[in-house]
């Protein structure tokens, strides 16, 4: 990276006794609930001859703890609805989450107003999934690419800005003429490149990418993952990396976190939940993967469908569609715990040797 | 005698900017029971292969040349009263979401029995036994309830089980297959796709899977081709293709999969993306992107930037690229030398 030393410094966060082993992010038992019954008004119900107030909630997370290391690219997997993409938006702010706490470098920031919270989103940027979506049709590329700058960088002036801008273009592969195009004129990996180039302009330490590469064709899913994986070594970022997608997450990820109905069920390194997967959502999920090698694929079916989040089963919320679930899964809710070569498992069968 | 013989079939679409070649001089049979793949990216032309094959390309695009024959009939110049006979009864189809494909204001029950009684002359009641039927064969549960459900009471592993038994209901010889399962998750798609192979082997039915996902194709068919800007670039069998890819394109996109590559390695890319088909380039469509075009000594080929590669023999597969034998040369010479 070319960039001035003193345009750095300026607006940086004091961090007294950086402490290297800490966590960088620590999500502590986040829960979030979106209410279904609409305003106070619609919510009252004439039952037996009363007025009441009926709630309903949709229960997207259920108690999330998550640490994500600096340096690492931190993988939560899981199929739509699991609240995969809740938790990376209650973690960038854009959810306020209903309980649990969120630290950014050892600092509380989820109760933060949006001006307190400004120094941090200089250090924490995102990337979302639709590039189609995501940038704005009426900015030309330059424009987009300048605004995160003026605002995260207010002393800046126009050379340094113009500067900044080529460099990050250059370095995502984009050539930095076609910066008076629009959106539209570019191709999705081209506008998947602007997204990240857009992210990566404040030099971020620390990104969240929801699935940017599940709205791109195969050819170019390569094109970008090697670009985020580039950003990653030169720049030390650290991801927190949503997918659906677990062939990408083998070849991506640090450490991987499968989430269903909003509770985490398995964190591991990736060679050791993939070699090793020990809990039975995880090993129906894995062994669902069209792989090449195999003609006839052997995968564990799974009874039924995921349940509704609005009315959480009780106990194990994997009981239903469990093969080993028995009746303690039915009532008590597991818990993660660390096995032997440090995975953490939330699973009544595995903690009893069951499975 | 194929059931089914497209050649050279040739859509394309009346656009204001000009004509644009969506598909091209593509050819294929599909012999009874037989399960292929048309494998591709977005704007590769595989949807519109499959949409043509009934002649359900819609204005402003049309087919300009070239033959769809089932069973000796050609589909292309079928009236609509005749082609009426053939779509849902003989040949159905499944798209790739199943709430578009599904009307809302009717229960399944409904559905399905207009669907047989726009084929058959039969009671209703016996309309829905047969319905009944074909939802325990998707192994819905409690089939007789989903009947008289509507669409959006179901899930949309749910939907699609239902698309497939409305596809079954007429007991056809082929089902066209567009993206059955990119709309829902991993484990639901394992589970439709084991279903629908399962039921085409019983009940002896070919398939014709569109789809963008190499794994599915080589889990599900025998027979695929790979189609890139409006032409198929390389067909044969499925297994021979996987293991050993002719054409460069189809080598880089296999190569390109993740699970190709050492975890945390560079991925191997294609360079560039696919042209659009306005603007096709010269000669091979895919020279832009190959990384074979060069001889050597550096000089460009001049074969693959001045003409239209056709078909060259590799083994049971056929590649339309200029260079199979150099390449299969190279290959081998690699290999020895390891």
């Amino acid at each position: 990276m070319s960039m001035p030393a003193s345009a750095r410094v300026d607006n940086h966060i004091p961090a007294e006794n950086v402490d290297v082993a800490q966590p960088l992010l620590q999500i502590r038992d986040l829960r979030k609930r979106f209410s279904l019954s609409g305003d106070f008004l619609d919510q009252l119900r004439f039952k037996g001859g009363k007025l009441v107030r009926h709630q309903e909630h949709v229960h997207a997370i259920n108690g999330v703890n998550l640490d994500i290391k600096r340096g690492e690219a931190l993988c939560v997997v899981g199929e739509s609805g699991c609240g995969k993409s809740t938790v990376a938006r209650t973690v960038m702010g854009l959810l306020s989450p209903s309980e649990g706490e969120i630290h950014f470098d050892g600092q509380r920031i989820d109760h933060l107003s949006s001006r307190q919270l400004l120094p941090y989103r200089k250090r924490m940027q995102m990337i979302f999934q639709n590039p189609y979506a995501s940038l704005n049709p009426r900015m030309t590329i330059q424009q987009t690419l300048e605004e995160p700058l003026r605002l995260h960088h207010p002393k800046w002036n126009r050379q340094q800005i113009a500067d900044k801008v080529e460099e990050v273009m250059r370095s995502v592969g984009i050539d930095p003429d076609w910066g008076k195009r629009f959106g539209h004129e570019f191709s999705g990996g081209q506008r998947q490149r602007i997204a990240i180039a857009r992210a990566l302009a404040v030099d971020p330490e620390f990104i969240v990418a929801d699935e940017p590469i599940s709205a791109l064709d195969v050819s170019i899913q390569a094109q970008v993952l090697n670009l985020l994986m580039e950003a990653q070594h030169e720049r030390h970022l650290t991801y927190l990396f949503i997918t659906h997608d677990l062939a990408v997450v083998e070849h991506f990820g640090t450490r991987v976190a499968v989430m269903y109905l909003g509770t985490v069920c398995e964190i591991a390194t990736t060679a050791t939940l993939f070699s090793k997967p020990r809990h039975p959502y995880t090993q129906a999920l894995l062994s669902s993967i069209p792989r090449l090698e195999d003609d006839r694929p052997q995968h564990i079916r799974l009874k039924g469908e995921v349940p509704t989040p609005v009315h959480l089963p009780s106990g194990c919320v994997f009981h239903g569609r469990c093969p080993y679930a028995n009746p303690r899964c039915r009532e008590e809710i597991p818990l993660l715990q660390m096995q032997h070569d440090g995975t953490h498992v939330a699973c009544h069968a595995v903690e009893e040797g069951r499975l | 005698m194929a059931l089914l013989e497209v050649s050279q079939l040739d859509v394309r679409f009346a656009l204001r900017q000009g004509e644009v070649k969506a598909i091209r001089d593509v050819s294929f049979t599909l012999e009874r029971g037989e399960r292929l793949g048309i494998v591709g990216e977005s704007g590769a032309g595989k949807s519109v292969a499959a949409f043509s094959l009934l002649n359900l390309i819609s204005k402003p695009g049309f087919i300009a040349g070239g033959s769809v024959r089932f069973e000796g009939q050609t589909l292309n110049t079928m009236s609509e009263r005749g082609l009426r006979k053939i779509r849902g009864n003989r040949i159905s189809m499944i798209f790739q979401d199943p709430m578009m494909t599904l009307n809302p204001v009717l229960s399944i029950g409904e559905q399905m029995v207009e669907c047989l009684k726009a084929h058959r002359r039969i009671s209703s009641r016996d309309a829905r036994a047969i319905a009944l039927d074909k939802l325990r064969q998707v192994q819905i549960p409690s089939p007789e309830k989903r009947l008289d459900q509507y669409p959006h009471e179901l899930s949309g592993g749910m939907r699609q089980r239902i698309i497939i038994a409305i596809a079954l209901l007429l007991d056809p010889d082929i089902i066209i297959a567009d993206e059955p399962t990119t709309a829902l998750d991993v484990t639901i798609q394992a589970e439709i796709m084991a279903l629908l192979l399962d039921l085409c082997e019983q009940h002896n039915v070919g398939l014709i899977l569109i789809t963008h996902d190499l794994g599915v194709v080589s889990q599900v068919t025998q027979r695929m081709l790979v189609m890139y800007a409006g032409r198929v670039i390389e067909q044969g069998p499925t297994r021979e293709i996987i293991n050993d890819p002719q054409h460069p394109y189809t080598q880089g996109l296999i190569n390109a999969l993740p699970q190709m590559a050492t975890p945390g390695e560079k991925l191997n890319q294609i360079r560039g993306s696919m042209p659009s088909l306005s603007n096709l380039p010269s000669g091979c469509a895919f020279h832009p992107r190959c990384d074979f075009i060069r001889r050597t000594d550096g000089q460009v080929r001049p074969a693959c930037i001045e003409q239209v590669p056709g078909f060259v023999q590799a083994g049971n597969c056929q590649a339309a690229c200029h260079m199979v034998a150099e390449l299969q040369e190279d290959r081998r010479l690699k290999e020895e030398s390891q």
